[in-house]
């Protein structure tokens, strides 16, 4: 299997991987932390809003909806799915 | 004894609280519904061994650590010095969020007990957790809970006098890895499909599907209101002050000799030898007309349908469906909350703009609720106004508010220092109504209404009589001309309801029924209205809220969008 990095807004909806890099003031950093997104953490993306909307992004038990600005900022590394390009 | 109820936001503390007091406050499914301290008193009972005492509860606002990064953190922290026992309220749910909670708690050695709560819901998910195990680790008392049932409160309570500090020891920055340690001895998790109430969640939020779904929800939700609001006027109260109310009057009347001060203080005056609830005006007739029979029908339907948009969790969905339109004026998606909580009563719409977090937000948010969100009573006494003339004029009066809404917000955000923050909200699953707790949550409100809103009507009534009386209106009304009929295009009579809508919005359009206007004139008057300025309720929550000066400058914004507004509408309407 092969993986990519990117960033949270510019993965797909229904994508799945594991968060490598967060970028920010720690301020934001340990805010993102508090509802589970944190490096090493196990994430999937659920559903993206048109004209840089909210992404909505599963980890751990919960959902968690983020700016599209912050999560542009969540860096994963993305799990390639077979059978898909 | 002072105990404090603390923990993540939306894992139920406020009905922990009503359960342990007794003291009912607002619970709903969204993060940030307790936006202010709520205190409230239990007994301590003697069977569970202790010594009747009366203990102070204290509802702490949701946090989700208390490194203090918000101004809610900050508070958390501060009213932690004063608490002689905390009751950490956990959702079983999601034991790791909340474990970081509870970890920084034992950190700041105050005595603790922790409940497990929506235990039940964690059960119904396959998740099992080791009370034992947990309550060994920690060192304080865990018990689990299903507030909105009460279950395990007696033991909760119970459990109370053996609060203590706790033993666990951590280096800070080991703190999620030791999260992590504790959840995986003491936490089961059995697979489980993916639930309907799962797959719905995911439709709600899906561009494609969440649109489609948000508009059915308004739409169901506006037709709901209108059928329960227009059924209970229609079937119950106007036949109730016609029939049985109206003869009493009448025989009222008689006795206080059909005119004089009193009597038209108290009555009002005839119209055609008969009592008209709109147009009378006395305390009696209208001063309870009004309240009841015109708006309490759609409040009650209002909170009817909110109450159970609440429980449910859409609004956090709708929430983010409405992101991108609110940071075109400078908000972000949790800003539906005051905008809808505000169409009920402009009061709770403006103490929630403490749901966002910067000033500039909630300065936009205030500003735009007070000015061209109408609360209930007001729609329906505009709607019992114009909706005889059909559904056009109340197109224009809503359709200009909600236009207003947009360009005034964009404004807003163009000219106001600072950047909008962005919507970052956990989304909670899918709830139903508990219903014992939905009517008394409805209950409260109504009651609220009763306390807050009827007085002021009562007063608002009896000032309109003394202006009238008095001559006061004419002589304003002279003054005033040039603006009221000039830019506005009203009759000068009409400055009489700006002058009561100070007090209260929907006697002020009552005001306007016996002025024998225009349907343009009318859509005008009720826009204006809207805008002008907030009722003295709504102002002096927002003095409190926004401060002073920024209220200043909310009012100033206020007084020239509805001259421009005001005057434009009229040249359009005119033209057309």
């Amino acid at each position: 299997m092969e993986n990519e990095k990117v960033s949270l807004s510019d993965m797909k909806a229904g994508q799945t991987g594991v968060i490598v890099e967060l970028h920010g003031r720690q301020g934001m950093i340990s805010k993102l932390s508090t509802l589970g997104i944190r490096v090493g953490e196990k994430i999937k993306k659920i559903s993206q809003q048109a004209m840089r909307g909210p992404v909505v992004v599963e980890v751990g038990r919960s959902q968690v909806a983020i700016g599209f600005g912050m999560a542009g900022r969540v860096l994963v590394e993305a799990a390639k799915e077979a059978g898909k390009r | 004894m002072k105990i404090l109820l603390m923990g993540n936001p939306n894992v139920g503390k406020s009905v922990v609280f009503s359960r342990l007091t007794g003291v009912h406050v607002i619970a709903s499914n969204y993060p940030g519904t307790t936006v202010e301290f709520t205190k409230g008193f239990m007994h301590m009972p003697e069977e569970l061994g202790f010594k009747g005492e009366t203990a102070e509860v204290v509802d702490v606002p949701g946090v989700y650590t208390l490194e203090p990064a918000s101004r809610a953190e900050e508070v958390a922290c501060e009213m932690l010095k004063e608490g002689d026992v905390v009751i950490n309220v956990i959702n079983a749910t999601n034991l790791e969020r909340s474990l970081n909670l509870t970890l920084q708690l034992l950190k700041k050695k105050v005595p603790l007990v922790v409940a497990l709560n929506l235990w039940d819901e964690a059960e119904h998910t396959g998740i099992k957790i080791n009370v034992e195990r947990l309550q060994q680790i920690l060192g304080v008392p865990c018990v689990p809970t299903c507030a909105i049932t009460g279950e395990g409160f007696k033991e909760l309570v119970s459990e109370i006098k053996e609060a203590k500090p706790g033993g666990y020891e951590y280096e800070e920055e080991e703190r999620w890895h030791e999260v992590g340690n504790i959840i995986a001895q003491v936490e089961k998790v059995t697979h489980r499909h993916h639930s309907l109430r799962e797959r719905l969640s995911d439709a709600s939020i899906f561009p494609g599907t969440g649109i489609p779904i948000a508009l059915i929800v308004l739409f169901v939700t506006f037709q709901v209101i209108r059928f329960i609001g227009e059924g209970l006027i229609g079937y119950v109260f106007e036949p109730l002050f016609e029939n049985l109310w109206a003869p009493l009057m009448l025989k009222v009347s008689n006795l206080l000799g059909g005119d004089g001060l009193i009597h038209n203080i108290l009555i009002g005056r005839l119209v055609e030898g008969g009592i008209d609830f709109g147009e009378s005006f006395g305390l009696l007739t209208t001063g309870l007309f009004v309240p009841f029979g015109a708006v309490l029908p759609y409040v009650f339907a209002f909170y009817l349908i909110l109450s159970f948009l609440e429980d449910s969790g859409y609004l956090p969905r709708l929430a983010i469906l409405a992101d991108n339109i609110m940071h075109r004026v400078g908000l972000h998606g949790m800003a539906i909350i005051p905008m809808m909580l505000g169409l009920g009563c402009n009061v709770p719409g403006a103490l929630s703009t403490r749901i966002m977090e910067t000033k500039r937000e909630r300065f936009i948010a205030a500003t735009l609720m007070a000015i061209a969100v109408p609360c209930m009573a007001q729609i329906a006494m505009i709607v019992g106004l114009i909706g005889k003339h059909g559904a056009s004029g109340l197109g224009i009066v809503f359709g200009t508010l909600f236009v207003v809404w947009i360009i005034l917000g964009v404004i807003l955000n163009r000219i106001m220092k600072g950047e909008s923050m962005e919507i970052f909200l956990e989304i909670p699953p899918y709830r139903l109504s508990y219903l014992r707790g939905l009517v008394k949550k409805v209950w409260m409100r109504i009651i609220w209404f009763a306390k807050e809103a009827v007085p002021w009507v009562l007063a608002g009534v009896f000032i309109a009589n003394i202006l009238y009386t008095f001559g006061i209106v004419d002589f304003v009304g002279r003054y005033t001309a040039p603006l009221i009929s000039g830019v506005f295009g009203l009759p000068k009579e009409a400055v009489g309801a700006l002058i009561l809508g100070f007090f209260r919005k929907d006697v002020a359009v009552g005001m306007l029924a016996p002025l024998d206007m225009s349907l343009s004139q009318l859509a005008v008057a009720s826009v204006v209205l809207t805008m002008y300025f907030p009722c003295v309720a709504t102002f002096a929550v927002l003095v409190k809220e926004l401060g002073v000066v920024a209220m200043l400058k909310s009012a100033v914004i206020m007084i020239i969008s509805t001259l421009i507004v005001g005057g434009i509408l009229n040249l359009v309407l005119g033209i057309l």
